[in-house]
This record gives C-alpha cells, structure tokens and sequence, in this order.
C-alpha cells in the first residue's frame, strides 16, 4: 500500500504519527471510550452488529473509493442503492427467479453507471452535479415505480441469504471481505489499477501515453454503480422489504467513510485501506451512540464532526511532520 | 464621418448575455403558450400571479447559489439550511409571539451555516461541494433532532403577511424577489466585490496572483448563500404556515437547475441574477405544466434531474461553441 502515505526518513515518533491517520486514532479513542461507557459494547452479539453495518457500508465506500481516486464522486449512490433494492423486490414479485432478478438490478445499475461515466469522463463534466441529476432520475424511478410505498413480500430467500453464515461468519461479512480483496487485487497488482489512479493523478499524461483513459474513466463508473446495485441485495435482506427512499444518506456516509480514512479529493492520493478504517470509525461511533441512545438524527450530525476533526487532526499531523523534518 | 459598408448592427446591438435572457424568456412565453392552449385557466391572473409566487421561493433558494457558483464555489446546503432556519425561526415565533424574534433567528442560523460553510473551504482546504455536501446532512439531521417528529403550525397573521399577503395587487414574495435580485445585481455589476467574484470563478489563480482576497470573498459568497437562505426560509415559513423538517430538502435540486438553465456556468465566472429568475420561473412552469397533465407528483425528482442534466449539456454545448473559452 505503498500509495498511502508518502514515506520519508523521520524523527521515530514523527513516523508514528504520520503513519496513523486521523481515522485510525479516532477509532481507537471511541472503542475504548465506549468499552468504558458501557462494557456491554465489546459483547459478541454487538460486536458481531458492528461488523455487519461496516460491511454494508463497506459495500458502497469501496467503489465509492476507486470513483474518488479518479478525481471523482457519486452522489447518486444512495438513490442507486434504493432503485435497485426496489427493482430486485419487484422483479421478485412479478415472479422472477433470484439470478434473474439480481440479473436486471445488476444490468439498470450498470446502465445509470455508464451514464455516468459517458457524462465525466467523456464530456468532462463536474462529477457531484452530473450524480446530483442522475439521483434525480433513480430517486424519480424508484418512486414511481412504488408510489412511494415500501415492497415486501417477496421470497425470504434474500433474507435467508443474508442471515447466512461461512464457518460461523456471517456471510455479508465474508462478502464485503472478499470485495475488498478483489478490489485491492485490481487496484494495487494490475496495470488497470495503475491507470485507474493515473486518471486521478493527470489524465492528460495517460492519455498522451496512449492509453485509453476516457474509457478507463468510464469502466470505474460502471463498475462501481454495478457493485453498489448489487449490494442492495444484502439491503433488502437486512430488513426483508425495498424501500425507495431507504438509501438516501448512504452516499454521504460512504464519502464520509473514504475522507475520513484520508483519501484526498485531489490526484488520485488515497488508499483503499482507508475506506475500511473509515467505515469502522463511523459504524462504532453509531453503534456507541445508540448504546448511549441517542437520536438517530444527531449521530448524522457527529458523523459530521468526526469528519471535521479527523481531517484537522490530519492537517495538524502535516505540519507536525513536516516541522520535525 | 464613413460607415464601413459591411456595418451590421444587429448581433451587435445585443450583447451575448442579453440575447441568452432574451432566448430564454421566448422558451418561457412558448411553454406557457401551449400550456394555456391546453388549459386556458393557465393564463389567469390568478394562475400566473400564482406561479410567480411559487418561483419567488425557489428564486430566493437560488439567489445565493448563483453568487456562490458564479464565484467558483457551490452550495449543496441551501435546501437544508432553509429547512433547519425555517424550523427555528417557526420555534422562536411560537414561544415568543413575536414575528421579529424568527427573522433575526432565521436570518442569523442561515447566515451562520453559510459562514461555517466558508469556513470548512477555507480553513480545512474541503472541496465545496463537499464542505457543502457534509453541511446538508448536519443541518438536516438538527432539523430532524429539535423537531423530534412535530410540526409547528399556525403563525401569526402579521408574519403570514410574508408569504400570502399582496402589495398593489402582486404578492409579497414577488416584490422580496425583486429586492433581491435587485441587490445580488447590484453586488455583482456595480461593485468591486462582484467583478472580483466573477474573476475568482473564472480564473483563482490568476485572481490571487492579482491582490484580490480570494478567502475573504469567498466566506463573503458563502455568507450571503447563507442569508439568502434564511431569507427564503421566512417566506417558505410565512407561505406554508408550517415547519417540519422536511420542507427544504426537495428543493436542492429545483435550486441547482434554476441557476444552471438561468445560464450560470457551472464551472465558475459567468452568468447573471436575472437568469436565475428566468430560470425559476421556467421550473415552476414545468411543474405546473406538469400538474396540469396530471403527472404524478412522484416524477417531480426525475423531471428535476432530468432538467440539470439538459441544463450542463447545454451549457457544454454552448461554452464550446462561444469563442475564447475554453
């Protein structure tokens, strides 16, 4: 993960501390202040819930990873995640088997991903307002395709997979496990992860160097959007209903988790690594929230301050390192 | 005195911005006709009177917005923040009686979340859309918290006044909107703040390089995003006779697209004020073409979406085609 941090020859605790980001040290001083709070925090069965929402948000910061390093962002994320759910629960409904089903929220997801990806990457437009229309248009879908209403009744199949487990595991674990395996592999040992943070980096000189980097550009969309439609899945399992709505806000906690872990908005700096770091901060810190019961919307708002001080504590950590130089 | 013999006056005579108002204010007059060729009760006063009303709101959520992008920023959080000044300005008035005390209370939390804004872009180097994206979600979930699932209902008649009440015969709002966009105009064409805005969007680097207060101007942009906000919150407040936390979060995307299809470029240094009032109206036309069609209120946040999209590749098409830019 060489990526990471930029490494320099320093002062042994300068090292530490730039080897450490905001994130890291926040997780570490929440667990141990929630495991003070209220031991009932290290239990298995809570500990075993944490790790199943930083799965599911996991799901979405990792692509949400990959977009960003290209300089990017996906603000339709959240509204994708509801389509999509919707769509598999209707497909289900109209009595469509399971593969097929996934098969076409897979395909729509795809589809608003290369929209996308043609609009950024090809005509070169700002990505945060081209995602702002598209979850638009996937907010508007989903909403008419269910008045509004929440879809249930499909087969307990989804929900069965969900609650699965690989040798005592449960399996959305496993799989958000895998995807970062997957994505790490693609990102840090082929030459399409090379170029994929060269486009963050200078697209231009990938271009010059004959590389086909619009198109790469455009592949990151589709494949993140195809991800993030397809863990709408392990979604709906969660609750075993589609809500058109219920995704909204997941896209800011997935930005939030991949900022927070220390990837930059600029020349593709960031590591994968740090999605997960940050999802953990931010799951922990909902899970220690609600422990001491506290209002759903006001851990949204902490999840804001984490933010804000995770990146003062990095920019305070620059300047230390860059004064003990 | 000679006059060249190829002397053409006409594309001269109309200068590139007053030709796309001009574009646009046809698009509206054409919409608005076939709508009334649909239904003649489009045309009524009072349907018209109406509409203007209901794009007076969205023009006063642009407003700002229109400052900010023109200076190269962006503000995700107007809809928010209209929502959370609406709701403590509907508290303060419940409590206390009186109207005043919400104006000061909406006018200083929506100028305070714009600070904080400026603030987060200017100190923590965040790129704003999502200094502005991360304000959205904390000013909701406030919203969301200090209304702990209520509504506040029933204003006074005298603050009602901002929302419902007519003076010589058109309603309030609209004359607020003409302050307003009277003012942002002024600020933009008639001071030294508004050249240097525009300068900041088109070229920051060339316009730090040349003395001007990037940061200041900036928290400055922001502010106002931030007041305008406020501003259009009362109206909201007064309009609606309600506050839940819901209200202003619908709007965000109406917000960006009447700037966008106002011709503001997104990408920083050029538009103008009157554009997004044009574009405001022409979003509210499309609704209430809409609902006049009877389309369900369930496609408003595709049409929405829809028309951002148009709007930036219009905009991509028309940068292109205009010569010197880029």
């Amino acid at each position: 993960m060489s990526a990471s941090v930029p490494l320099q020859r320093k002062s042994g605790i300068a090292q530490l501390l730039g080897a450490i980001p905001g994130a890291g040290l926040l997780l570490i001083l929440m667990l141990a202040l929630f495991t003070l709070v209220n031991p009932r925090f290290v239990s298995q069965t809570n500990l075993v819930n944490v790790g199943l929402q930083t799965s599911l948000l996991l799901m979405i910061a990792l692509p949400m990873t990959l977009i960003i390093l290209t300089e990017g962002l996906d603000l339709s994320a959240g509204a994708l995640l509801g389509l999509s759910g919707v769509i598999v629960a209707e497909a289900l409904l109209a009595g469509w088997g399971v593969f097929a089903a996934c098969a076409a929220a897979f395909a729509v997801s795809a589809v608003f991903g290369a929209l996308n990806g043609i609009l950024i990457a090809y005509l070169a437009l700002p990505a945060f307002v081209v995602t702002l229309g598209t979850m638009g248009l996937m907010q508007g879908i989903a909403l008419v395709l269910t008045n509004g209403d929440p879809v249930g009744g499909f087969t307990p199949a989804i929900e069965t997979f969900y609650r699965s487990q690989l040798w005592f595991v449960p399996l959305p674990i496993v799989i958000a496990v895998a995807l970062y395996a997957a994505l790490w592999l693609l990102l840090y040992r082929t030459r399409l992860g090379n170029y994929v943070i060269a486009i963050g980096g200078n697209k231009d000189a990938l271009r010059l160097a004959g590389i086909r980097a619009n198109l790469v550009h455009l592949a990151v969309y589709v494949l993140g959007s195809a991800i993030i439609g397809l863990s709408a899945v392990l979604l709906i399992g969660r609750t075993n209903s589609a809500h058109p709505t219920v995704g909204i806000g997941m896209e800011f906690e997935a930005i939030a988790a991949v900022v927070l872990g220390g990837t930059s908005f600029e020349k593709g700096q960031g590591w994968l690594f740090g999605a997960v770091l940050g999802a953990l901060a931010i799951t922990v810190l909902r899970n220690g929230l609600n422990i001491l019961s506290i209002d759903s919307s006001l851990q949204v708002v902490c999840i804001g301050l984490l933010l804000i001080l995770a990146l003062l504590i990095d920019q305070a950590r620059k300047q230390f390192v860059r004064r003990a130089a | 005195m000679t006059v060249p013999a190829t002397l053409d006056i006409r594309p001269s005579s109309l200068s590139p911005d007053a030709a796309a108002l001009l574009g646009r204010l046809v698009l509206i007059v054409l919409i608005a006709g076939a709508l009334t060729a649909v239904d003649p009760g489009f045309a009524s006063v009072s349907n018209l009177l109406n509409m203007l009303r209901q794009a007076s709101l969205l023009f006063l959520v642009a407003s700002g917005l229109t400052l900010v992008i023109i200076g190269g920023g962006l503000d995700l959080s107007v809809g928010a923040n209209l929502t959370l000044s609406a709701c403590l300005a509907a508290a303060a008035i419940k409590t206390t009686g009186n109207p005043w005390y919400g104006v000061a209370v909406a006018i200083g939390a929506g100028t305070l979340i714009g600070f904080a804004n400026g603030l987060m872009i200017n100190r923590l180097r965040l790129p704003p859309f999502l200094a502005t994206f991360g304000m959205l979600w904390v000013a909701q979930g406030i919203a969301y918290w200090f209304m702990a699932g209520q509504t506040i209902y029933g204003m006074p008649m005298s603050f009602r006044y901002f929302g419902t009440g007519f003076f010589l015969g058109v309603p309030l709002p609209i004359w607020i909107t003409l302050v307003v966009c009277l003012a942002c105009s002024t600020l933009l064409h008639r001071t030294t703040f508004g050249r240097e805005a525009y300068f900041m969007g088109a070229n920051q680097t060339a316009a730090l390089l040349s003395g001007v207060p990037v940061e200041r101007r900036r928290l400055l942009l922001y502010v106002l995003s931030g007041l305008t906000a406020g501003i259009a919150a009362l109206v909201y407040l007064a309009r609606l006779n309600a506050a839940e936390p819901g209200i202003g979060e619908p709007l965000l995307l109406p917000a960006i697209a009447a700037v966008l299809v106002g011709g503001t470029s997104l990408f920083g240094g050029s538009g103008n004020i009157v554009g997004t009032v044009l574009g405001a109206i022409l979003l509210t036309i499309i609704v209430n073409g809409l609902n006049l069609l009877n389309v369900a209120a369930t496609w408003h946040p595709f049409v929405n979406g829809a028309v951002v999209l148009i709007a930036i590749l219009a905009d991509l098409a028309l940068s292109r085609r205009r010569p010197g830019s880029s």
